[in-house]
């Protein structure tokens, strides 16, 4: 019945959307006020009933109904609590059903906070929204109904795929989801601006909020992402340029472009053409992701599905909303006025390459993964496209970012001085120099990982130059108010200066691995292996039994001079109902590197195969990412750049100001 | 792909020791096995470069350095035979090339068919260079109007002379 209800709710909530769709529309062509009213109940609503019928399958998964074709594919009875609830967005259907509740979410969210947005741009919005909505439900419904019932019910369950049965799967795709589809938002507005044909700096601060978080949480998902499949593919790689991931990383390059292009249309309303096309391109991106991931037009671990009814459906969302909105957008850009003047050297022109060099990365990623496709259907010619084709497109279009970044926060809006700019970062760029004469001393070649890091300390440091220029306009000698001018100084500030740095910390991360070291031995008991500046040893191995599977585990440990610092414990399961095994890598993170081990079974005589690796400051590639989306944090969380904040504050002076004068006469 | 070749591994294991799936005593597929390392470092370091650009045939996206299928190792032991031999990389890469295609190489060689993947990149950026320069060339020009020519600035003093009665010429 619990399940009924689930699947009726999500009939209903598409019946909602398509009212989404219309009214509010309407409403804005009609100038009716209460119909385009009708935006936020009618988003709320529908957010209710998708959660609603989420919490149905959630539920069926939780107490193994296995009358629903969904659990049996991919539940267990045996299967922790944490799996039967994470494990409803590990399988298509399910994942798809997270989509949804996520895009009503950011419908519902979109209407709610949205007061001070004028009334016709937010019906519009939300309509496309609603539109979003209608094609997703549909799709699931349609294609991936994941209430349909088996009878009879099966006993037993086939279980989740073992891979996906870790932590991870709890944390990484909600994250990603509300990047991914946190710029449908943007999208929506974008549409909807080019619908209504007036477009003004205002446009970017409605904007702005909505882009930042789902930037942020897009950074965070990639970075759990990466984190995962570092420890679990048992080889400590982190980022595979796997077309998957590929898919994630183009929205969060549109949207870094977009960002920063929308800061220059708030503040001085130029590039307004460019920000709406990003709008559009971000959430496209997210988009072309689903397509590739769900339609299995790429077979790989992610994804779960290869049917190509669902591939040709989002094909065709895929072609209604991109093709849509560039439709529209080439009717009206060329009306559009161009805002505010700037020299080539200023804030402005900084931007402009920035974005320039950002989506010329952006098109190396795109076109890296679908030319084997496109080269496929058009001649047969099998290509492989990998990691050494993006080092040499993706790595020279990304690098000189990494020296612009400070240099690019240092110059004034509209007339920037170079020089000056350049002097100011002196100190960062001796810190740089200091830093690879150090890294060169301690570590020595590559020298790649040098120049890396050198650029690494260059960035971190340079990042916060600009606060420190207004914490101390005078200089460290005069260092009087300090604290209140740090107080003081605006949250985007300090948000872009950590957001900038963490890049760096990243860099520093990726830098360092060149210092790796990696051993593959076959272990005896009781031997030490030099690993690094450590020495691991097996002390002994032990077999036991989990919840679903069974695990074989190498206790060893870790010495440094002889004495010992930690234990580690790599394993092996093996899963009774996949009959598949996955590794666990033993992982101790020291001093922000990381000594890794991964095993392979036991051999005959005892002996144990393992890969042993020692990757100093590797933690930094994702403790980077959390500095970066902490920096988005604060910058979202400035009042200052919140819509209808200045009208509020003009609201309660001027009616300070009114009682002041009632009051004198 | 590596959830199959997983499932191969898990289904050898039991199919070959049972439920004492530890004591295993053939080697499973597994990334670079410890039996398989060159004694020279140097050209193990080689051997790992050339690894790391092949692709593994019957995966997805992964080098045979990373792979734990059959076929990647057995390439693996491959290229260390020919690099015993005393082959250089590029004769090992056109030797693999000649037997397998373009397709095993996960750098795209640049011809013909891949002018575009390689190029586009760069295209974007060199194009979108040339369009901001010549808009703001544009905007600039607009901006700077020219200066009055003797007779206009004539005409205007004579035209704000007719039209404001404070200034008397």
């Amino acid at each position: 019945m619990i399940v009924e209800i689930g699947h009726y709710a999500l009939v209903l909530a598409l019946a909602l959307a398509l009212m989404q769709t219309i009214l509010p529309f309407w409403g804005a062509r009609a100038h009716d006020a209460q119909l385009m009213g009708l935006a936020r109940p009618l988003a709320t609503t529908q957010f209710l009933f998708v959660a609603l019928s989420y919490a149905a399958l959630t539920y069926a998964h939780v107490v193994s109904d296995f009358s629903l074709a969904n659990v049996v594919e991919n539940s267990h009875s045996a299967k922790p609590m944490i799996y039967k609830i994470s494990g409803v967005w590990g399988n298509h259907e399910g994942s798809m059903m997270l989509w949804a509740l996520i895009l009503t979410l950011c419908g519902a969210a979109m209407a709610y906070f949205s007061r001070a947005i004028p009334a016709r741009l937010l019906a519009d919005a939300v309509s496309v929204q609603g539109l979003l909505s209608v094609s997703f439900l549909l799709f699931i419904l349609l294609t991936s109904n994941p209430f349909a019932r088996l009878s009879p019910a099966p006993l037993e369950g086939a279980d989740l795929n073992p891979i996906l049965q870790d932590p991870g799967l709890a944390i990484h795709p909600p994250l990603l989801y509300l990047g991914y589809v946190g710029f449908s938002i943007t999208f929506s507005f974008a549409a909807a601006a080019l619908i209504g044909g007036r477009i003004d700096a205002a446009f970017a601060r409605y904007i702005r909020p909505w882009t930042l978080a789902a930037w942020c949480f897009l950074t965070l998902g990639i970075a759990m992402g990466s984190y995962w499949a570092y420890y679990t593919l048992g080889w400590g790689g982190f980022w595979f340029w796997d077309p998957v991931e590929n898919a994630s990383l183009l929205p969060w390059l549109a949207g870094t472009a977009l960002l920063h292009s929308a800061a220059v249309m708030e503040k001085r309303e130029a590039l307004k053409i460019w920000t709406i096309f990003l709008a559009i391109l971000a959430f496209s991106m997210s988009l072309l992701g689903t397509f590739l991931v769900r339609s299995g037009v790429l077979t790989s671990v992610h994804a779960f599905a290869s049917d190509p009814q669902r591939g040709m459906f989002i094909l065709g969302i895929l072609v209604l909303f991109i093709g849509g909105s560039l439709f529209l957008f080439m009717l009206r850009a060329p009306a559009l006025s161009q805002g505010g003047l700037f020299a080539p050297v200023s804030r402005e022109g900084a931007l402009v390459v920035n974005n320039l060099l950002l989506t010329a990365a952006c098109a190396a990623v795109f076109v890296g993964t679908l030319y084997p496709l496109a080269l496929e259907a058009w001649n047969g010619g099998k290509i492989s496209v990998g990691a050494p084709f993006f080092n040499l497109t993706f790595g020279p279009l990304f690098a000189p970012l990494i020296i612009l970044m400070p240099l690019g926060q240092l110059l004034a809006w509209k007339r920037g001085d170079l020089l000056g700019a350049a002097q100011r970062l002196f100190f960062a760029a001796g810190c740089g120099a200091g830093g690879m004469l150090v890294f060169a001393a301690l570590h020595g070649a590559p020298v790649v990982s040098v120049i890396g890091a050198g650029a690494a300390v260059y960035l971190i440091v340079g990042s916060f130059v600009e606060v420190f220029g207004r914490i101390f306009p005078a200089g460290l000698r005069a260092p009087q108010h300090a604290l209140a001018r740090a107080r003081g100084l605006p949250l985007s500030s300090w948000g872009s200066a950590f957001a900038h740095a963490g890049l760096g910390v990243t860099l520093l991360g990726l830098a360092a691995s060149g210092w790796g070291v990696e051993k593959i031995v076959s272990m005896k008991a009781g031997e030490a292996y030099d690993v690094g500046p450590y020495q691991l040893q097996v002390v002994e191995m032990t077999s036991q039994q989990g919840p679903n599977y069974k695990e074989a585990t190498a206790h060893m440990t870790i010495k440094r001079n002889g004495s010992i610092i930690a234990n580690i414990e790599p394993s092996k399961r093996f899963f009774f109902t996949r009959r598949m095994a996955t590794s666990q890598a033993g992982i101790e993170t020291l001093n922000f590197g990381q000594i890794y081990v991964s095993i392979a079974e036991q051999n005959a005589d005892g002996s144990l195969d393992a890969r042993l690796y020692w990757k100093p400051l590797v933690a930094l590639i994702w403790l980077g990412a959390l500095v970066m989306a902490f920096g988005g944090g604060l910058s979202l969380s400035d009042r200052r750049l919140r819509v209808g904040f200045a009208r509020r504050a003009v609201k309660a002076s001027s009616g300070k100001a009114s009682a002041a004068t009632s009051n004198a006469s | 792909m590596r959830i199959k070749m997983l499932a191969a591994l898990a289904f050898l294991i039991l199919r070959l020791a049972g439920p004492a799936f530890l004591i295993l005593p053939a080697a499973p597929a597994w990334a670079v096995q410890p039996d398989e390392l060159l004694a020279d470092p140097k050209l193990e370091q080689r051997a790992r470069n050339i690894s790391g650009e092949l692709r593994c045939l019957v995966c997805q996206n992964q080098s045979i350095d990373d792979s734990e299928a059959s076929l990647a190792k057995d390439l693996r032991v491959l290229v260390r035979e020919h690099l015993k031999a005393g082959e250089s990389d590029p004769e090992i890469k056109s030797f693999l090339v000649a037997r397998y295609g373009d397709f095993i190489l996960l750098k795209p060689p640049f011809k013909l068919d891949t002018l575009l993947l390689w190029l586009s990149p760069f295209a974007v950026l060199a194009l979108g260079s040339a369009a901001v320069l010549t808009l703001s060339r544009q905007r600039r020009t607009e901006k700077a109007a020219a200066p009055l020519s003797e007779a206009e600035s004539a005409k205007l003093k004579q035209l704000l002379a007719e039209t404001d009665p404070t200034t008397k010429a």
